[in-house]
């Protein structure tokens, strides 16, 4: 192994000489890790999507026996019997998994770690007992992509002059193109397949056909990716691009777009921070970048992807938040009005100037949020002509205190119903209207009057206010009706 | 070896290493044996936990996710002017990654809408990712060609020191300790999450004790089977012990047997030999085990269900054949009673063929097992039930018909319906049961004799053209029951 990281070392000083770009030899390292990328993360969508992830990691190390076998069979890394052999393992392990799991009840996962680990111990002893090879156990694991421009291959483009690739571009284009068309022909298939497999299996699929193919697939594209990245850093090609993508978007189609575009960022940004990073002179392993750029895109959309990302879910929480805090406030200052003009004997619906005016603090503790939120609240809603402030003491506005006798209407409605209709008793009808009076729009409301029996009172005994006729007044009712 | 004369065996290296290793001459062979031992016995037990709780590749994850955490140890103890091969340093570091590796796939799991499986995944490939570009680091680094840093991969017990068997005895004596202290709430968690939970257990707390039991055997198995293989010492030991027991604590401590032994079998066999990588020897003395166990094990070993399988297929197709030679003799008036005494009348042997769709070598076999029992007589193709045979028919018919007339006053099933639910049941049904239905059904079924069967026995359709089944009032029955539902 030491040897092997010595060629490494001594090639990395060669290719990274002078920090310089080189078409000859950079070109092709970005080529390679592009289609390699490409090629795993198409199928990698489907395992995401089976939750199958694992088993990518499971193939990608059971595969080894079978190239292991390969070359003993025919002395060369190049052959077509290394991939048969491959090929064949791959659905060995995926049959041997389901066999122990049904046959011997061992749960699943546990049946995938015993076969893949047992057949990689295997690989290991075998690639161990084949003397001054290049199939050795540190290529196994990390790949060498900074070797693929020696070894090239003559094609011939339509009789003409030949070109000189390197053979893993030539194997790895031909990999891209089979995964693809193998997607683009049984799209509805797999996609059926992800899904819903018992529907599959009534449409006359054959889902377990579908499965074994997959696997089979999988096994080739590792095995093709193998020298490239390396065994393990295919398990980020198969399921990072694709689980970020996933994230981010809720159709198949666009998943494997994106997914495909997440792959080729993280092999061309792979390479580039490899190569330019604060590594010093020589450079680092582009395969281990390449997977920890997979890794950073992946934090990225976890973070800012528009459909479930964490920045995202926490606007809206704020922001149905701040919208019922806005709807407390209104209702705590309907409430002050309605008790403070009892006491005075004064019909508040008559003289609307009369209303009471609550202080800040008077509020805060009331509703137990902090002092800064009640202004940042308060201020949004005199922006919006919900209430007006003289000094320390805010009022509601006209507009304002219909809105909050729709809340307080809605509120009592709904423990007048619990504790009458649904038999919820009498302590705890508060909390739930609590929740519920700001999800509730007029057209519920008349349903929760009509079931009521058009009860005048709620059951603590204060009155339920009549329904205010204007529709404007539940503009921020429907809104936050939408945000639920 | 073949061509290798036997005398050259005995005199030769192997010989003599083998010799050497079993009278555990050398130091280090006693501190590599007792290392392994004692780190297979600890991931036995710890993984018997995790299997049950179907965790098992967490420790895959896991322990991919420790390589960034061995490699930056190394290089800040370089930074600090201090020799970066130190294993506590590099283990410490394994350690807060293998933690980190955890929240990850904690985080993943609970704050997105992927499920474990790609959360494993990401923080395995992840992690392996960034310990690969950082370990280039550690190799230009002035130290770097002899730290022997990539044994952690790979695993090579022959390196380990007096210091490693003893952290290893260590770490493995607290978990142990906590497994046996906690075993109670343990158990309760790995069987019954909800249950535990509504005990007052904390879900999260026990599963980060497990999490964190995982990682600390990781860690302490590294140099011996190294990073990629140890998810074999932690599951495979454990699934292996599952076939042997339905005890969890008998399971433990086989868990912990296979595991001592596979990690002494590896490292020994990968001590008389050059190219022999002791972390795959482990695994694969641990996967043999496993196959063994898979089809040998005494409880739910693949054998062991066969052959009960196979003896359940045989006593159903026996009671199937008595009934099948009821029915027959009752289409001719010829009903038996649970209390016959003497031989019944004889029956041909392709009328009862024709009953079942059974393989001739099916059906014999089955023949075969009624006259060597005493219940069959067979002469010239043609078989009589002997008294004994007809007991034991009537009682097979009678159970068969009980269940039938529970379904139909009991269930409200309709009569065309139940014969295949009795077909099921009836070979199950325990004294005790009968009982039950007997006291239910007095009136329908006076004791001792064999009730009419309440629904139209199927004639052979097969044999005879003139007794020809009548499909339509099947059919007509089908489609009433279907309109009743």
């Amino acid at each position: 192994m030491n040897e092997f990281s010595l060629e490494i070392i001594h090639l990395q000083s060669l290719l990274a000489n002078g920090l310089q770009w080189n078409w000859q030899i950079d070109g092709w390292i970005m080529v390679t890790a592009v289609l390699c990328a490409v090629a795993a993360t198409i199928l990698g969508n489907f395992l995401v999507l089976r939750q199958l992830s694992m088993m990518g990691d499971a193939l990608s190390h059971a595969v080894l026996p079978g190239l292991a076998a390969g070359f003993l069979l025919t002395g060369t890394r190049d052959g077509f019997v290394m991939f048969a052999g491959a090929a064949v393992i791959g659905v060995l392990t995926a049959v041997l998994t389901d066999w122990i799991n049904r046959l011997g009840k061992v749960d699943e996962g546990a049946s995938m770690g015993v076969v893949f680990s047992g057949l990689f111990a295997l690989g290991i002893l075998m690639i161990n007992q084949i003397p001054h090879t290049d199939l050795d156990p540190a290529c196994v694991l990390y790949g060498n992509i900074e070797f693929v421009y020696l070894n090239k291959t003559n094609l011939w483009f339509l009789g003409l002059e030949s070109v000189q690739i390197p053979r893993s571009v030539l194997v790895l284009s031909v990999i891209c193109i089979v995964n693809s068309l193998f997607t683009l022909a049984f799209f509805k298939e797999l996609r059926i397949n992800c899904f819903d497999p018992a529907l599959a299996s009534t449409m006359g699929m054959r889902p377990k056909l579908i499965h074994y193919s997959l696997m089979a697939m999988v096994a080739i594209t590792v095995v093709a990716c193998f020298e490239s990245v390396g065994n393990i850093l295919v398990v980020a090609m198969l399921i990072v691009p694709a689980s970020a993508a996933y994230l981010c978007t809720g159709r198949l189609s666009t998943m494997i777009g994106l997914s495909i575009l997440f792959a080729v960022s993280s092999a061309v940004l792979g390479h580039l921070t490899a190569i330019w990073g604060p590594w010093g002179e020589i450079g680092t392993s582009t395969a281990g970048m390449m997977a920890l750029v997979s890794g950073v895109l992946f934090c990225l959309a976890v973070l800012f992807s528009p459909t479930g990302g964490l920045i995202m879910k926490w606007w809206r929480k704020s922001r149905l938040a701040n919208s019922i805090l806005e709807e407390d406030i209104l209702a705590f200052l309907y409430r002050f009005g309605e008790t403070s003009s009892q006491s005075k004997q004064i019909a508040i619906a008559s003289n609307p100037s009369e209303i009471a005016a609550a202080s800040v603090e008077q509020i805060q503790d009331k509703l137990l949020v902090p002092v800064r939120a009640v202004k940042k609240m308060i201020a949004s809603l005199s922006r919006r002509g919900m209430v007006s402030s003289s000094g320390d003491q805010i009022n509601l506005t006209e507009k304002g205190r219909r809105q909050g006798k729709d809340i307080v209407r809605s509120h009592r409605l709904w423990e007048q119903y619990l504790a009458s209709t649904a038999n919820v008793s009498g302590d705890k009808v508060h909390a739930n209207a609590e929740k519920l009076e700001h999800f509730t729009g007029p057209a519920l409301r008349t349903l929760l009057d009509h079931e009521t029996d058009g009860a005048m009172v709620d059951p603590h005994g204060r009155p339920i206010p009549p329904e205010t006729p204007l529709p404007e007044n539940t503009e921020s009712q429907t809104d936050s009706n939408k945000n639920l | 070896m073949n061509q290798i004369p036997m005398a050259y065996f005995f005199e030769g290296e192997l010989w003599q290493r083998l010799v050497r290793m079993l009278s555990l001459a050398d130091h280090n062979t006693r501190v590599v044996l007792a290392g392994t031992l004692l780190l297979g016995i600890s991931c036995g037990v710890i993984g018997s936990f995790t299997l049950l709780r179907k965790r098992a590749l967490v420790s895959d994850a896991l322990s991919h996710a420790t390589l960034p955490g061995i490699g930056i140890a190394f290089l800040t103890a370089q930074a600090f002017g201090y020799s970066g091969k130190n294993v506590f340093l590099l283990l410490f570091g394994a350690a807060i990654a293998g933690c980190l590796g955890m929240a990850s796939i904690l985080l993943i799991r609970n704050q997105t809408r992927l499920k474990e499986d790609a959360a494993m995944g990401i923080v395995l490939s992840v992690f392996f990712g960034a310990g690969t570009a950082i370990m280039v680091a550690v190799r230009n680094s002035p130290e770097g060609n002899m730290a022997g840093l990539s044994d952690y991969i790979y695993g090579q017990t022959a390196g380990m020191l007096a210091t490693d068997a003893w952290l290893i005895a260590a770490v493995g004596l607290v978990s142990l300790s906590i497994s046996i202290l906690l075993f109670k709430e343990i158990r309760m968690f790995c069987f019954d999450t909800s249950f535990a939970h509504c005990q007052g257990l904390s879900t999260r707390f026990f599963d980060s004790l497990l999490m964190f039991l995982i990682v600390m055997v990781t860690i302490v198995g590294l140099q011996a089977v190294g990073i990629i293989m140890m998810v074999a010492l932690l599951i495979t030991p454990a699934a292996a012990a599952r076939f042997w027991t339905y005890n969890l604590v008998k399971m433990t401590w086989i868990a912990a047997l296979i595991g001592g032994f596979s990690g002494v079998t590896g490292a020994f066999i990968s001590g008389l030999g050059e190219n022999l990588p002791s972390g795959a020897l482990i695994v694969l003395t641990a996967s043999s085990c496993f196959v063994f166990s898979l089809f040998f094990g005494s409880k739910r070993g693949v054998f062991v269900r066969t052959r009960r399988r196979w003896e359940t297929q045989n006593e159903t197709d026996r009671e199937h054949l008595l009934r099948d030679f009821f029915e027959i003799l009752e289409g001719k008036n010829l009903a038996l009673t649970t209390s016959q005494t003497e031989s019944s009348a004889e029956v041909p042997l392709g009328k009862l063929l024709a009953k079942r769709a059974w393989k001739l070598s099916r059906f014999r076999k089955v023949l075969r097992f009624g006259t060597d029992q005493g219940w069959l007589l067979e002469s010239d193709d043609k078989i009589q039930l002997t008294a004994r045979g007809a007991r034991e028919a009537a009682k097979v018919v009678r159970r068969h018909r009980l269940w039938e007339l529970y379904l139909i006053h009991f269930a409200g099933s309709d009569p065309n319906r139940v014969d295949r639910g009795a077909d099921m049941i009836e070979h199950w049904l325990d004294p005790d049961v009968l009982a039950e239905l007997e006291s239910l059904l007095k009136e329908q079924s006076p004791p001792s004799t064999v009730a009419s069967s309440p629904h139209p026995i199927e004639k052979d359709i097969w044999s005879s053209e003139e007794e020809k089944f009548d499909v339509g009032s099947i059919d007509k029955g089908d489609r009433q029951s279907e309109d009743q539902e």
